[in-house]
């Protein structure tokens, strides 16, 4: 595997230029990929605010925003900053600082959580060796959160639905741990890196779905579960609880809320290319590619192709899942809390169990196809 | 001095703050909400001294297990069961808690003499594994640890069919210590529709 462009180094090696030392250089570079993907994460929401409100409306037979640019395209930043100007509202009786606090815990774990996403081979913030497990641990941070915003609203419906997310994302983390877990097993390492280098080998053919295809499909649907998207989206269901925990945000603590779920789609569509797509690569290998236009894969051209089509590669990935969630959102009806539980536990978590086991099986009897 | 030694400093001495005084909160403050929320906070600050100390997978563990499990858990529990309810005065509550503060106090000061009296064997810290540590976990868990391991599995399997148990009450349907039948009709289990009334 060659080892791609590696920007830290060049940035520390033009700093060390100008007279810098090393370790200054290091905390000058720290907070440039954190920005960046802080605002890529907020440009992402934005996009798929759009795509939702378009893509429900084709679903819907209607035009969707068209006044805000060109298509509409402007009309999330109008929603945006129609949230940042809002007033601020705390009830009464309210517990203010709880009411606070409880958006701010529900948000900062998932944009932590983009610390592990790999854009190519050195293009991410952080190759932390525990990867995949910090999201899954982050991820079980959030329903503190969205308890502590229902509890703190003092408002039965948002307490029901604090509870209800809290229920929720504790039953649907065990089959996806699980389903992540057949993964790692078949990787021997928990590094997204990893992860997907070993995916890399044949291009299309190499990829994760086909080897785990039920993992697959259990991962998917967990995601969708632990983001509250609709088929699952019992905590904020309008008929029963009006919006759930949210009920009594208004302003920018709303916008935290919403913040976090878009957030938290992308993430877990970008997650699941990463775990079964192929991450960043290209259906066709690139050394095949490379090869083809009789280019050496170290030539700097082929470098910055690379790594173009690598972004690219991950973003379309995540995009095409997100418009599926999308549809699903606008096509599938709720669920009840008994089904939803009764799929989680009855359902996903024997099926993902029997999952592993066979993975484990499979890897002893094929280790060349299942990783040895 | 170099920035990453200080940077090491301010968080260990941050983390061991919020630590500490948490910890208090959680047994001083009167809320039980309060204290339940602090714990969690306890907890959090404490995988942040795991991952100081390289030890990144015992931190991810401390967090999906204490926090994500255990402390949504309590929360919950507290939520379901949160009645307003005025605890009963207790007697002679001065007295008591003179006791327990003395106690507490010298349990303290037995610890900080132990703290300074022993030698502490300090490991290497250029011979630390880092990352490596997720496997070496994984090889002692499976070797020299495997009896603790399985243990605890027992344990919490023993944990999971008392549960069921309790909350099964076709099961054991009579009080233990009343002898006298346990209400049935859960409201979950009707097979009526429970909006019509029968006749």
């Amino acid at each position: 595997m060659n080892s791609g462009i590696d920007l830290e180094y060049s940035f520390n090696e033009i700093l060390k230029g100008f007279g810098l030392s090393s370790e200054i250089a290091h905390v000058i570079w720290l907070p440039l990929p954190m920005l960046l993907v802080l605002v890529s994460a907020v440009v992402g929401v934005l996009v798929t605010v759009w795509l939702e409100r378009k893509i429900s409306a084709a679903a819907q037979q209607r035009i969707g925003p068209e006044y805000a640019g060109a298509l509409g395209v402007l009309q999330p930043i109008a929603d945006g900053l129609k949230l940042l100007v809002k007033e601020d509202i705390i009830p009464a009786k309210a517990d203010s600082f709880l009411f606070t606090a409880g958006p701010i815990l529900v948000l900062v774990p998932v944009i932590l959580s983009w610390l592990i996403v790999p854009f190519g081979q050195n293009l991410l913030i952080s190759n932390v060796g525990i990867g995949i497990f910090l999201w899954i641990s982050l991820s079980s941070i959030q329903p503190i959160g969205l308890l502590m915003s229902g509890y703190a609203s003092n408002n039965k419906y948002s307490l029901l639905g604090g509870l209800r997310a809290a229920a929720q994302s504790i039953s649907y983390e065990i089959p996806l741990a699980l389903s992540v877990l057949a993964v790692v097993l078949m990787t021997n390492s928990l590094s997204t890196i990893d992860i997907v280098n070993q995916q890399s080998g044949a291009g299309i053919l190499s990829w994760n779905i086909w080897r785990q295809p039920v993992g697959f499909i259990i991962f998917w649907i967990c995601a969708l579960a632990e983001c509250e998207r609709l088929p699952f989206d019992l905590p904020e269901a309008e008929e029963e609880l009006v919006a759930g925990y949210q009920t009594e945000y208004a302003g920018m603590k709303f916008a935290l809320f919403y913040l976090g779920s878009y957030i938290n789609l992308i993430l877990s569509a970008l997650l699941v290319s990463i775990l079964y797509l192929g991450g960043w690569g290209f259906p066709i290998p690139v050394e095949i590619i490379s090869k083809v236009l009789n280019l050496p894969i170290n030539a700097p051209v082929i470098q910055v192709f690379t790594a173009s089509l690598g972004i690219i590669m991950t973003v379309l990935k995540a995009y095409l899942l997100v418009f599926i969630a999308i549809l699903l959102r606008w096509t599938t009806p709720r669920v009840r809390i008994d089904q939803l539980l009764d799929l989680g536990w009855k359902f996903l978590l024997p099926i993902s169990l029997a999952n592993l086991l066979i993975t484990a099986g499979l890897k002893l009897a094929f280790p060349q196809f299942f990783g040895g | 001095m170099s920035i990453a030694v200080t940077t090491q400093i301010i968080c260990f001495s941050i983390l061991s703050l919020v630590v500490i005084v948490g910890a208090l909160g959680v047994i001083l403050l009167e809320s039980i909400v309060y204290s339940a929320f602090l714990l969690g906070g306890v907890f959090m600050s404490v995988a942040g001294l795991y991952l100081l100390l390289n030890a990144s997978f015992v931190a991810a563990a401390q967090v999906l297990v204490y926090v994500g499990a255990v402390n949504v858990l309590i929360i919950f529990a507290i939520m379901l069961v949160n009645k307003k309810e005025d605890l009963k005065p207790i007697d002679n509550i001065k007295s008591r808690r003179i006791i327990s503060t003395s106690i507490c106090l010298t349990l303290l000061s037995l610890l900080i003499r132990v703290d300074f009296s022993n030698v502490w064997s300090v490991a290497d810290p250029n011979a630390s594994i880092g990352e490596e540590s997720t496997i070496r976990i994984g090889e002692h868990l499976f070797s020299d640890y495997l009896l603790p391991f399985e243990v605890a599995s027992v344990l919490l399997l023993m944990a999971m069919i008392g549960a069921i148990v309790l909350a099964r009450r076709d099961v054991m349907n009579e009080d233990i210590s009343t002898g006298l039948p346990v209400d049935q009709e859960l409201i979950e289990k009707a097979s009526e529709p429970l909006l019509i009334k029968k006749n």
